[in-house]
């Protein structure tokens, strides 16, 4: 069994008067893909934004590679090796792809071996590098902001929903892409709706509702049991329609 | 992923919305061309414009640093004026010190006067800078009423401890020997200090450009204005930019008080406060935020001031506010607003 890269333990986050994750118990193990499921408001991009310091844990712990990151700042978080793709990509509009790429190499210049790599894995990175990041189509600046994630090496990247509202090619692609990072031992902790996608590259998968983990096991399982993908989703959307 | 699964696409920006976008830009020398109709004399006319220039730059000066706190840091520093009043008396005080270079004919010994007074007030509001944004506006980050309450407070202290160290007096500021008089081109004179404004201006914008299109730190704070969190999830400490730019915003304005101070010739504690309404009005005509339009709805302002000021002294009470309320109408972000994604 793979060493835990990443674990939550009864992680509980308030934002403003809403108690959003009631006691998050999620471990990602390091090498894979880790596939958080659940229904809209379930608190899944809450898991990622405060496992990245975005919004505060008011109880519970976060450990990462056997260190407690819970009350660190963002930024510390990022250097100790995680990278976001938050759900709105967080591309600069402002600036070109050249400078959103120059920006997310934060420890130096960018490797150009990389570079390359992630142009071949992202076309249009390349072809569009001088051009501004505003202009870019949706699916661009989704490549976008998975490159930046990517052109240091991470030991986690956490990713939240990177095929919402992308058209069927561009999901493809973005499948492909994932699945070629994986093969480099990235580990990738992907939040999705997309059932297809996200049972096509998970390795362990996790379900949320109501602000907890109400399952958790190999995605082969889940993927493999419509009896329990109907008890898992249906019932969430049962307890909320 | 292969080059035939994703067709490399650019969304296309229509002709109309590039012309759009650009057309600020012509504002100027079209409110330039305004007045000399309407001026019709063309020495009086160049006068004018070369003083209007002059004004725009030095309220550039001062606004720059206030758009870029505002757009970067989301604070509305209402306090902003004590740096242009502290300023223009730490200037006036190193220039006392340094009289007889500033009445020396010389004019190497006079600009040095003037490049020593302009550092050493940049230094000093960059420092009161620092402890302003430390001790008054950290503690009410994301709190606008609580911003605007404390940074007033902030003037009122800043304007009584000028009241302590030089007095309630007004003081009078004399321009060193080289930057007085004009020159006189046909019909037309030039004061030469305006034109010193208007090159230190002028130089400091296209410095402000260069950084920020062409520096790291200029990359961050243009992409901290847009999505201060995302560069934090990049790695970058964000604090640690706003006190370099809030800093630099009120060197600048310490800047623009040494400026704003010889321009005037007569300084008083409150000169920072009565200059905010202008530099508030430019702010907002540029677009929160933005540099550019800063530095544009600036020179608008200094152009509209002084022809209206020839026209009709009357209507140049609130030419510029009328001129804010014109821009809002046509675009009610400013002319060039920072698309925030916040």
């Amino acid at each position: 069994m793979a060493d835990t890269l990443l674990s939550l333990s009864g992680v509980h986050t308030h934002i403003g008067p809403y108690h959003i994750l009631q006691g998050v118990d999620l471990i990602v193990p390091e090498g894979g893909v880790t596939v958080l499921l659940g229904r809209n408001g379930a608190g899944k991009t809450t898991t990622l934004r405060t496992i990245m310091g975005l919004w505060t844990a008011s109880r519970g712990e976060i450990h990462f590679a056997d260190h407690d990151i819970t009350k660190l700042p963002t930024p510390d978080i990022s250097r100790r090796g995680i990278a976001f793709v938050p759900e709105d990509m967080g591309i600069f509009t402002d600036l070109t792809v050249a400078e959103n790429m120059v920006l997310a190499a934060a420890h130096g210049p960018m490797d150009a071996k990389r570079l390359g790599w992630i142009k071949e894995l992202f076309p249009p990175i390349g072809t569009f590098w001088n051009s501004s990041a505003g202009t870019l189509s949706g699916g661009q600046k989704q490549m976008l902001s998975v490159a930046r994630a990517i052109i240091e090496p991470r030991r986690l990247i956490l990713i939240d929903e990177p095929t919402k509202g992308l058209a069927p090619a561009i999901i493809k692609a973005m499948t492909d892409a994932l699945q070629e990072l994986k093969e480099t031992d990235t580990t990738i902790l992907l939040v999705e709706q997309n059932f297809a996608m996200a049972s096509s590259i998970g390795d362990t998968v996790a379900v949320m509702d109501d602000g907890r983990i109400i399952h958790s096991g190999p995605m082969q399982e889940l993927a493999g049991d419509a009896g329990l993908q109907e008890k898992l989703m249906g019932l969430s959307l049962e307890a909320h329609q | 992923m292969s080059e035939t699964a994703i067709k490399p696409r650019i969304e296309k920006i229509p002709l109309k919305d590039q012309l759009f976008q650009k057309l600020p830009v012509l504002l100027v020398p079209l409110l330039a061309v305004a007045g000399l109709i309407a001026i019709g004399n063309p020495a009086s006319w160049l006068t004018l414009t070369v003083a209007g220039l002059a004004m725009g730059m030095m309220i550039f000066i001062m606004a720059s640093g206030l758009t870029v706190v505002f757009g970067l840091m989301d604070v509305i520093n209402f306090g902003h004026g004590a740096f242009v009043a502290v300023g223009a008396f730490v200037g006036f005080t190193v220039l006392a010190w340094l009289a007889g270079w500033t009445a020396s004919p010389s004019v190497m010994l006079n600009l040095a006067a003037v490049l020593i007074a302009i550092l050493v007030a940049m230094l000093v509001t960059g420092l009161l800078g620092l402890a302003f944004e430390r001790v008054i506006v950290m503690p009410v980050y994301g709190e606008h009423l609580k911003q605007i309450l404390v940074t007033m407070g902030g003037l009122i202290v800043a304007q009584q401890m000028i009241y302590v160290v030089w007095g309630p007096d007004e003081l009078h500021l004399s321009r060193p020997q080289a930057f007085q008089g004009a020159l006189v081109i046909g019909e037309a004179a030039i004061e030469k200090y305006r034109l010193v404004a208007v090159g230190i201006g002028l130089a400091l914008f296209l410095a402000m450009r260069h950084i920020l299109k062409n520096t790291k730190i200029g990359l961050l704070v243009r992409a901290g204005v847009e999505n201060g969190e995302m560069v934090e999830a990049l790695g970058y400490r964000i604090r640690r930019l706003f006190l370099i730019v809030f800093m630099t915003g009120s060197a600048l304005a310490g800047l623009g008080g040494v400026m704003w101070g010889l321009y005037q010739e007569t300084i008083t504690a409150h000169m920072g406060s009565e200059i905010m309404v202008l530099v508030f009005i430019v702010v907002i005509i540029g677009g929160l935020g933005s540099v550019e339009g800063c530095f544009i709805g600036a020179l608008l302002v200094g152009l509209l001031a002084n022809y209206t000021a020839f026209l009709a002294p009357k209507v140049a009470l609130v030419s510029t506010i009328a001129l804010m309320v014109v821009i809002l109408m046509w675009r009610p972000q400013g002319l060039y607003p920072v698309v925030k994604a916040k």
